[in-house]
């Protein structure tokens, strides 16, 4: 930004010109504290999960004695999760998006309705996780810990994201498009279909699917609706008991037990981490292929 | 909103009826969202007011020893609010410092390849689930911290926060930079054609021109660092303890149990639906809500200033 303006060459200035190059240092070394940091975390779990991370534990069940253990049943949990909350997200999230974009007028409702919208984004985990407590388990009586109530508090969690994703998503398709798509006689409904949400969807996806990436890392919530920290099997129904990854690495990461702080753990958390990384992937691909330019 | 712009030409006659169902469906789902917060504030306030039944908002607000499930039961929860702003503290000296400077960086020094790497590479210390945080911080920060400070407990409030410090980076950096990128040229072009090099023109024409929205981003940092659980729970433990202030290093190197810390503690045991206990988990988790909402209200309130200033 406004590089080019710097003079460059004068003799005038020297002492000004040491305390700009100490002063790029320093930020350039602040913005890399943080990455370099948790590199090196990265580095230390990935070396203590070697040994660990093979195919028994991602296959077997938990088990007291940490060389039987295993995350298969959390592992499969996080990600039966996270389909049921993309089921539910997504429609949820574009239609709130549609309206806010397309329909809503400028007026105070809608100001109202976009800052609640921005508001929930900053609501504690921990605190959806006792909407989720006091709606679905005590009043409607879903059952402690089911598949079905987690599906509905997570949901809830990342609805605030995905709209304000769809919404971005949706903002970038020119005008000139729906303008074309009056012109040939189309209505509303059917400029929506057939040209707002095929050309805003690669966008909305790209967003809907980072934000499944931070709903497969919530454990507050899941241990507020009572989901249970050890499961041995897979869950069969939505009123089914489950386990989810965090949820087991949390509870290991209590075991005093060496083998499991510094083996066990380490292959959970890698598992973990691997997986939200194949998510967040398959969203820069996605954005990849479509990018188009903003016109 | 795209129709500001583009006069609604949809044809009228025959589908009006459709039409309306669409509409309704759409703005059903974007009601949701007050939906939500109403049932987030219902459902709070309702146990939480039986609790309040029981036990005076006083004696709650006040009272400096929690113990909800052993005998004698006490709701103070001043022990788990200051636990809370220790944590807030030591995370706010990483991070708005940090944050400061690596958004200076990245909106004045670093070149447009530069940014487009270190930009994502920095959202990523967000991407990571807190529960992760919280085992590196118990596993691998206080071992190191350990060597030194030899009195460090294993639970301690040190390492939990500057984990939860390094975690909430993004959220200065990203938004600090867009209040820095929103500063008009001509302001820096003025400051370089007096003379000034770029720290200068940083440190006392940029900075000084987003400070909303650079404040805005602490505000939400901070609030992040209130309501943040898993890492606190794990790397900090569970000892409610109010803050000795004539023992500075003991704040720090010792256990300590914050508000979310608390709840996980009390939703992980047994407590039933009629307990006292129970119905106390809505009160901390009414008194998180009120304070993180408020402060992400006036987060949205200072950063539209400058978004006013600048349009």
């Amino acid at each position: 930004m406004a590089a080019e303006t710097q003079t460059e060459g004068t003799d005038f200035g020297e002492v000004s010109r040491w305390k700009d190059r100490i002063f790029e240092s320093v930020t350039l070394a602040a913005a890399l504290f943080g990455i370099v940091t948790l590199a090196v975390l990265l580095v230390y779990v990935t070396i203590d999960a070697v040994g660990w991370l093979d195919l028994q534990f991602l296959t077997s069940p938990p088990h007291p004695l940490p060389e039987e253990a295993g995350i298969f049943p959390a592992l499969v949990g996080s990600i039966v999760l996270m389909v049921l909350i993309a089921l539910i997200t997504f429609p949820l999230g574009v239609g709130a998006a549609v309206y806010l974009e397309e329909y809503a007028s400028d007026g105070r409702l809608t100001q109202f309705i976009q800052l609640n919208i921005a508001n929930l984004a900053g609501v504690p985990s921990v605190v959806y996780g006792l909407l989720g407590l006091g709606l679905f388990v005590q009043l409607i009586n879903f059952g402690y810990g089911t598949l079905l109530v987690a599906g509905f508090t997570v949901s809830l969690l990342i609805l605030p994201i995905v709209i304000i994703s769809a919404q971005e998503a949706i903002r970038s398709v020119p005008d000139s498009l729906r303008e074309a798509s009056y012109g040939m006689g189309a209505t509303k409904r059917q400029t929506i279909r057939n040209v707002v949400l095929p050309r805003s969807l690669p966008g909305i996806m790209t967003g809907t699917i980072l934000a499944l990436g931070r709903a497969i890392g919530e454990t507050a919530p899941l241990i507020m609706i009572g989901v249970p920290t050890t499961v041995f099997g897979v869950p069969n129904g939505l009123f089914a008991k489950f386990s989810a990854m965090p949820m087991q690495i949390y509870t290991w990461s209590s075991y005093p037990d060496t083998a499991f702080q510094y083996g066990v753990v380490s292959a959970g958390v890698v598992t973990l981490l691997v997986v939200l990384l194949s998510i967040n992937s398959i969203a820069i691909l996605i954005r990849n292929k479509y990018q188009t330019v903003r016109s | 909103m795209s129709d500001a712009t583009a006069p609604d030409l949809s044809r009228r006659s025959g589908q009006n009826t459709r039409e309306f169902v669409y509409r309704a469906v759409f703005f059903t789902c974007a009601l949701l969202s007050i939906l939500t917060t109403a049932a987030i504030v219902v459902t709070l306030l309702g146990d939480a007011i039986t609790f309040f039944a029981e036990v005076s908002p006083i004696a709650f607000l006040t009272g400096t020893t929690w113990s909800p499930a052993n005998d004698p039961v006490s709701f103070g929860v001043l022990p788990l609010i200051t636990g809370t702003l220790v944590i807030t503290f030591g995370a706010a000296a990483i991070a708005l410092p940090v944050g400061l400077l690596t958004a200076i960086y990245l909106a004045e020094y670093a070149s447009d390849r530069v940014r487009s790497i270190l930009k994502p590479a920095i959202e990523v210390l967000a991407g990571v689930p807190t529960v992760v945080y919280g085992y590196f911080a118990l596993v691998y920060v206080t071992p190191a911290l350990s060597v030194v400070f030899p009195a460090i407990s294993t639970f301690n409030a040190l390492s939990a926060s500057i984990i939860v410090g390094i975690m909430i980076i993004p959220m200065v950096s990203s938004i600090s930079e867009d209040a820095m990128s929103s500063v008009p040229d001509s302001l820096r072009e003025a400051s370089y054609g007096l003379g000034a090099t770029r720290f200068t023109v940083s440190t006392s024409v940029v900075v000084p021109a987003s400070i909303s929205g650079i404040a805005s981003s602490y505000i939400l940092a901070l609030s992040r660092a209130i309501g943040e659980t898993m890492a606190v729970t794990i790397a900090a433990g569970n000892t409610p303890r109010l803050v000795d202030l004539t023992d500075p290093a003991g704040i720090f190197l010792n256990s300590i149990q914050t508000m979310t810390a608390a709840m996980v503690q009390l939703g992980a045991s047994d407590v039933t639906g009629q307990s006292l206990a129970y119905r106390s988990l809505f009160a901390v988790g009414l008194t998180l809500f009120v304070i993180t909402f408020a402060m992400n209200l006036i987060s949205e309130w200072v950063a539209s200033r400058y978004r006013e200033e600048y349009r």
